[in-house]
C-alpha cells in the first residue's frame, strides 16, 4: 500500500501501513523515557512488538532505537524512535515480550541494557542458567541433533524425569544475512532473503519484495500478488501437513506419519510447477513474478489441488480418531493464553492459545487487501492445539488457493523499479506459515539500504518452547519441539 | 483400524521405481544441468556474468566461459539475462561429481559424473551406508530436501542408506550449509567422532563453496579446505532426486555415465 503515514495525535508515534513507506526524518524521535513510556502504554493496550532494534545514529556516538509495534486495532503500525549514547533501561521486566529484542540491542549495538533479568548475547554464548538443588541434574543436547535438523543447544533443568527450566542457545546457523542484505540492493539481495529461512522463501521473499516496492514507491501487479498469495498458502500446506507428519510419527502413529510425508511433497512440486523450485525459489521477485501461468498449467495445478486435498484429508482426519494419538497430543506442553499474550506468541502458536492473530487479516497487504482466509483458533494451547489449527489451516489455505486459481486477475505480472527513496524506512509484514514475518528496511542517503532488520516469527516463538517444557517429562520434548517446530535460521539471521 | 485399513487402500504404493525403473518426471520449469553454448554470444555472455549472484559464471583469460556448478544456485538469472541461448538450464537432475575440479563446466563438454567409491570402500560401506547428517549454517533448505529421501515416496531405506542419531554409529557425514563459524568446532568434532573408514558428502551450494552466503565474514565457504570430501552434490537445494542420484552412484548403483 503507498505510503500514507499519518501522526497520531494521541501519541508520538507515526502511524504507517503495512507495506508502507516514510521519511526517516519523520520518525518521531523521543527520549529513551518516553520511548519507554511509549512501548509499555501501546503493548499495555494489546499491540505487538514487531520489531525493535538499534541502528548506528546519524551523527556522533550512541545509536537510534527503532520501535515498531503492530496495532492491529487500528490496522496499522505504529513507529518510534530514540537516540541513545551508552545505555537503555530496559523494559523486559514490565514486557517480557521485549526480553530478546534487548539481547539483541545490546548484541548488535553494544548498548548496556541495565535491568534486564537475563542479559546475554542472542546468539552464541556457553553461559546457562542453572537451577541449585538436591537430585537436579542437567540434561544437554546440540548444536548436532540426533534427526536430519538444523543446529542448536538444549539445556534441560531436571528434578527427575521432570522439567524445571529450559534454556534454548542458538547462534550456531549465524551467517551474517542482515550485513549481507545492507550492502544492497544487489544481485544478491533477492536470493539472501529467499533463504533466510529455506522452508519461509515465499513468506520471507514476499516481505523483502514488498519493503523494496514500498521504498521505490510502486506496487506489484494485481496478477503478481495473486501469484504470491497462492505461493505463499502452498508453503502454508506442504509445511503444515509435513509436521502434521512429523507429530504424528513422534508419537509412534505410522500411517499418518509416512503418508504425510509424501503428500507434503506433492505440494512442493506444485511450487516446482509454478517455478522450478520446490521451495519456491525464484517466483518472487522485486516488482512482481518471474513466472506467470497459462491455462495448460492452472489446469494442472487445479487437479493436483483436489487430489492432494483427498489424499491430505485422509491421511490428517485419522489423527483425530485415533485414541492413541490424542492421549499424547491433549495437554501436552500447554501455554495459557495469558502467557502468550504476555511473551508475544505470534502466528500458530498464538492461534493454538485462542489468540486471533492474522497478518493476513489484521493488517493486510497485497491481495489480502481484497480477500480473506477465516482464522483459524483453538483454545487449549498444548500439542493437541497446534496440531489442529495446522489441520484448519491447511483446509482453508486449498479452499483459498482453488478460489484465486479459478479467478486470477489479468495483466502484467512485474513492473520495473525505479531507485529506492533516500533516507527512508520501509516497514512490511507477512503471515508466513509460522507466524508474523517482519521486514523493516532503512535507506541512506543515497538510497542503499543502511540497515535491515528481519524479525522472524521463530525470534518471538522460542521462548514460548521453552515455557511449554516446564512442569512436562524431558522425553516429551521432541513432540513439543515438533509442535511449534521453529526455524533455527531464521532466528539466527 | 478400519478406518486406517479403508485409507491404507486409497493410498496406496507411490514409492518411486527409480533408479530401475523410470525417475519421477521434473516439472518443465525445473532448473537442471546447464548448458553453454558460448559460440552464441558475441560478447562472452557478458550480460548473464553479470547478473550472476555468486560468481558462478566467469569469462577469464584462457578460461573462456565458464559456469562453476559448486557456485551456482541455479537461480536461472543468466539465462533469463541471455536472448541467444547461450546459457540454458535443462532438465537433467544428474549433477553429481567426486572431483571438486568436474564441477566446473565448459561449452561443449561433458560433465564428469560422480564414480563408486572404489572396490576396497563398496565392500566395507556398498550394501550399508549409515550417514550422520550436519547441518552447518545455511538455510535448512538442503535439510528438508534430504530428509525427503526418507519419505515413502523414496525410501532411501531399501538402497541400505540410512540417516543414523550419531556419528559413532555413521560411515560417514553429509554435511550441509556454508559452515559457519559458530558451527566449525562442532562440525570438526562430530567428524573425528565417525570411525574410519568415512566418507564426506558435501550437499548443496553452501557445503560447497558458500552458497548465496558466499564471503561472509561469518562463514567459513563450505567445508572444502576443511575437510576431506568425497561427492559433491551441487544445486540450492539440490532436487531429492539429485542427491539420490549422487548417493547412488557413490555406491554403485547407478553406473551409467
Amino acid at each position: 500500500m503507498k505510503g500514507t503515514a499519518k501522526d497520531n495525535a494521541k501519541s508520538a508515534s507515526l502511524l504507517l501501513h503495512n507495506g508502507g513507506s516514510v521519511p526517516v526524518s519523520r520518525i518521531p524521535a523521543l527520549s529513551a523515557d518516553q520511548l519507554k513510556e511509549q512501548i509499555l502504554a501501546a503493548v499495555g493496550d494489546g499491540a505487538e512488538i514487531g520489531a525493535f532494534f538499534a541502528r548506528p545514529a546519524a551523527a556522533g556516538s550512541g545509536a537510534q532505537l527503532v520501535g515498531i509495534l503492530l496495532d492491529r486495532a487500528q490496522g496499522a503500525l505504529q513507529v518510534l524512535s530514540a537516540r541513545v549514547t551508552d545505555s537503555w533501561p530496559s523494559i523486559t521486566p514490565e514486557c517480557p515480550a521485549a526480553h530478546l529484542f534487548e539481547r539483541e540491542i545490546a548484541e548488535q549495538s553494544g548498548i548496556a541494557v541495565p535491568g534486564h533479568p537475563w542479559l546475554k548475547p542472542v546468539r552464541f554464548d556457553p553461559q546457562f542458567f542453572q537451577v541449585q538443588g538436591e537430585e537436579v541434574h542437567e540434561v544437554a543436547v546440540g548444536p548436532v541433533h540426533a534427526g536430519v535438523i538444523e543446529p542448536g543447544h538444549f539445556r534441560f533443568q531436571c528434578h527427575g524425569e521432570t522439567v524445571l527450566h529450559l534454556e534454548i542457545s542458538l547462534g550456531y546457523q549465524h551467517r551474517g544475512v542482515e550485513s549481507g542484505l545492507e550492502r544492497g540492493p544487489d544481485a544478491r539481495s533477492i536470493h539472501l532473503a529467499e533463504t533466510l529461512a529455506g522452508d519461509t522463501t515465499i513468506g520471507h521473499a514476499t516481505a523483502s519484495c514488498e519493503a523494496m516496492e514500498a521504498l521505490c514507491g510502486r506496487e506489484a501487479p494485481p496478477r503478481a500478488q495473486a501469484l504470491r498469495a497462492v505461493a505463499l498458502e502452498l508453503e502454508r500446506i506442504a509445511n503444515h501437513v509435513g509436521d502434521l507428519g512429523a507429530l504424528a510419527g513422534d508419537v509412534g502413529f505410522l500411517p499418518t506419519s509416512s503418508w504425510c510425508g509424501r503428500i507434503r511433497g506433492d505440494v512442493l512440486n506444485m511450487s516446482a510447477l509454478l517455478c522450478g523450485s520446490r521451495f519456491g525459489r525464484g517466483l518472487v521477485r522485486p516488482g512482481g513474478v518471474a513466472f506467470d501461468v497459462d491455462d495448460q498449467l492452472l489446469g494442472q495445478l487445479k487437479e493436483r489441488i483436489s487430489s492432494s486435498l483427498r489424499d491430505a484429508t485422509g491421511a490428517c482426519e485419522l489423527l483425530w480418531t485415533t485414541p492413541s494419538v490424542l492421549a499424547r497430543f491433549e495437554g501436552t506442553g500447554a501455554i495459557s493464553q495469558e502467557t502468550a499474550r504476555e511473551i508475544g506468541l505470534t502466528g500458530l502458536a498464538a492461534r493454538a492459545c485462542g489468540i486471533e492473530r492474522d497478518i493476513r487479516s489484521d493488517l493486510p497487504a497485497g491481495i489480502w487487501r481484497f480477500t480473506q482466509v477465516p482464522v483459524s483458533t483453538w483454545r487449549t494451547g498444548d500439542v493437541f492445539a497446534r496440531a489442529y489449527v495446522r489441520w484448519l489451516e491447511v483446509q482453508r489455505s486449498f479452499a483459498f488457493i482453488q478460489d484465486q486459481l479459478g479467478a486470477l486477475p489479468p495483466g502484467d505480472i512485474r513492473v520495473g523499479l525505479p531507485r529506492p527513496s533516500r533516507s527512508a524506512l520501509a516497514v512490511s509484514l507477512v503471515e508466513g506459515w509460522r507466524g508474523a514475518i517482519c521486514h523493516a528496511v532503512i535507506t541512506d542517503s543515497e538510497g542503499r539500504v543502511s540497515r535491515y532488520k528481519v524479525v522472524d516469527p521463530s525470534f518471538h516463538n522460542w521462548f514460548g518452547l521453552a515455557l511449554a517444557m516446564r512442569g512436562q517429562p524431558v522425553s516429551d520434548f521432541p513432540l513439543c519441539n515438533k509442535s511449534f517446530n521453529l526455524s533455527y535460521c531464521g532466528h539466527d539471521l | 483400524m478400519l478406518r486406517i485399513i479403508r485409507e491404507r487402500l486409497h493410498q496406496g504404493f507411490r514409492t518411486t521405481p527409480f533408479p530401475t525403473g523410470e525417475p519421477p518426471v521434473l516439472p518443465a520449469r525445473f532448473r537442471g544441468l546447464p548448458v553453454l553454448d558460448s559460440a552464441r554470444c558475441a560478447d562472452g555472455c557478458a550480460e548473464s556474468i553479470a547478473v550472476c549472484p555468486t560468481g558462478a559464471l566467469s569469462n577469464g583469460p584462457g578460461k573462456g566461459v565458464q559456469l562453476d556448478l559448486g557456485t551456482c544456485i541455479f537461480c536461472g538469472e543468466c539465462a533469463a539475462a541471455c536472448e541467444t541461448g547461450a546459457v540454458i538450464f535443462s532438465n537433467d537432475y544428474r549433477l553429481a561429481t567426486r572431483r571438486r575440479q568436474d564441477l566446473v563446466i565448459h561449452a561443449g563438454q561433458d560433465l564428469k559424473r560422480a564414480e563408486s567409491m572404489g572396490r576396497e570402500l563398496l565392500r566395507i560401506l556398498g550394501r550399508s551406508l549409515r550417514l550422520r547428517q550436519v547441518s552447518a549454517g545455511g538455510c535448512n533448505g538442503c535439510e528438508a530436501d534430504a530428509n525427503v529421501l526418507t519419505t515413502v515416496g523414496w525410501d532411501i531405506g531399501r538402497f541400505g542408506i540410512q540417516f543414523v542419531a550419531s556419528p559413532r554409529h555413521a560411515d560417514g557425514l553429509l554435511v550441509t550449509g556454508p559452515v559457519a563459524q559458530n558451527m566449525r568446532l562442532a562440525l570438526q568434532k562430530t567428524w573425528e567422532a565417525v570411525p574410519e573408514p568415512k566418507v564426506l558428502i558435501a550437499s548443496g551450494a553452501c557445503a560447497i563453496s558458500g552458497g548465496p552466503f558466499r564471503d561472509s565474514p561469518e562463514v567459513c565457504n563450505g567445508v572444502e579446505g576443511n575437510l576431506p570430501v568425497d561427492l559433491y552434490v551441487p544445486g540450492c537445494p539440490p532436487h531429492p532426486l539429485t542427491l539420490l542420484d549422487g548417493l547412488l552412484r557413490l555406491i554403485g548403483r547407478v553406473r551409467e555415465k
